[in-house]
């Protein structure tokens, strides 16, 4: 699995302001990054730039690997049972046994539920089975841990070890703090132009 | 890839599909052909001749109603991005999901126009052009919606902006499908297919740019 991602000297404009320059890193197999910053200080910019839906201002972004993105919209049909809005991801993912990531994030009594009617943690734990199944070397995770409960933080955490471990890179923006299993923490604050 | 693509657009706008709405256009379409007959009078002559172009512009109104739910509620929940990074280009999604709205609403429209055709007394020489100028014209028409659908998506109050965009865009269509019935050559026919096509090839590249442009705002 080849992963690897690589900033240089990144600047994020949105509309008159400058939100942060001057940013780089590199991400190679197996690393963990935790982009920390208060809110507003660009950290879902910087998830955008780097999934390559966003222009950077400045700078450029490489990228190996196939990218997975959970991020506060979620990108499921509201009016679906969870199993069909998730199925229409896995067959473009061509994913073959979705079963294993609703058992890991416990979704499974869910399945048949419409989207509409789940809750914030459950929506982001749906986000999270679809990043699974997509089974991609990078993972980049705009808050994920907002909405869940205590023991669904220390499962995802869990996730994220293990996709490391298993050669992934994950890039985590988050407020709050992290338990990643190689704590490399980049404080956008010190960016802020 | 395509065919998931298809399958899920369809199950958005197909009437009685989840967008809710499906058939709405269609009742219009039929109403606005029933209280034409009110207003201006039962008199049959009057209604043959003018029965095709009311239909026609029926339709272009019937056509504007969907376009609401067309492209804006995907964009808003981020769909167009979760594609983008699976290496879907929007001009794909777009040009899936133009076939797709031309399949929810043309179709039945077309069905729709032998009760309209009835109610304004359009004779079956008359009916037989405006089904064949209608199959050729909606294509165009969906082509524009879909353009102008993902041009707006992103403002609010985007949904009315649409329809008075569709309006001047879909006026070639309009003029060359209605004008088929006061010629007796197929020329106009014709050529109302070629606009339509002409817009089909347009439209996926137009709101696949509106898309793209619609993550910097």
């Amino acid at each position: 699995m080849q992963a690897r991602l690589a900033a240089r000297d990144i600047a994020c404009r949105r509309g008159e302001r400058l939100l942060f320059r001057g940013l780089s890193f590199e991400c190679a197999r197996g690393d963990a990054l935790h982009l920390a910053g208060a809110n507003g200080i660009g950290k879902s910019s910087l998830i955008r730039i780097l999934a390559g839906l966003l222009r950077p201002f400045a700078g450029t972004v490489e990228r190996e690997g196939a990218i997975g993105l959970v991020e506060e919209r979620l990108a499921l049909d509201e009016n679906l049972p969870l199993g069909r809005a998730l199925a229409f991801w896995e067959r473009l993912d061509g994913c073959l046994a979705p079963d294993g990531a609703l058992d890991t994030l416990d979704l499974g009594a869910l399945i048949d539920v419409p989207v509409r009617y789940l809750s914030t943690g459950q929506r982001k734990r749906a986000a999270l089975a679809r990043l699974l199944n997509r089974n991609c070397p990078v993972w980049l995770l705009d808050e994920p841990l907002n909405g869940l409960d205590s023991t669904a933080q220390r499962a995802f955490e869990a996730l994220v070890a293990q996709h490391c471990a298993a050669g992934g890179i994950a890039v985590v923006a988050s407020h709050q703090a992290l338990a990643l299993p190689s704590p490399r923490t980049i404080a956008l604050a010190e960016y802020a132009a | 890839m395509i065919a998931a693509l298809l399958r899920r657009d369809l199950g958005l706008l197909l009437p009685g599909g989840r967008g809710g709405a499906g058939v709405l256009p269609l009742l219009f379409f039929l109403a606005v052909a029933m209280l034409y007959p009110f207003a201006v009078g039962p008199e049959p002559r009057l209604l043959a001749r003018t029965g095709g172009g009311v239909i026609w512009v029926a339709a272009l109104l019937a056509a504007i109603l969907p376009l609401e739910r067309l492209v804006a509620g995907d964009l808003e929940a981020g769909v167009f991005d979760q594609l983008h990074l699976r290496g879907v280009a929007e001009e794909l999604a777009m040009a899936v999901r133009l076939l797709a709205h031309w399949l929810a609403f043309a179709p039945l429209l077309l069905l729709a126009t032998l009760p309209a055709a009835a109610l304004l007394n359009l004779s079956g020489e008359a009916t037989r052009t405006v089904l064949l100028g209608l199959f050729a014209g909606t294509p165009g028409l969906a082509a524009v919606g879909l353009a102008v659908a993902a041009l707006t998506a992103s403002l609010r109050g985007g949904a009315a902006l649409a329809g008075l965009m569709v309006i001047p865009l879909a006026l070639p269509v309009l003029v060359f499908g209605a004008g088929a019935l006061a010629r007796p050559d197929p020329g106009a026919l014709l050529f109302t297919a070629a606009i339509s096509l002409g817009l089909c090839a347009l439209a996926p590249f137009a709101a696949g740019a509106a898309i793209r442009a619609a993550r910097e705002v």
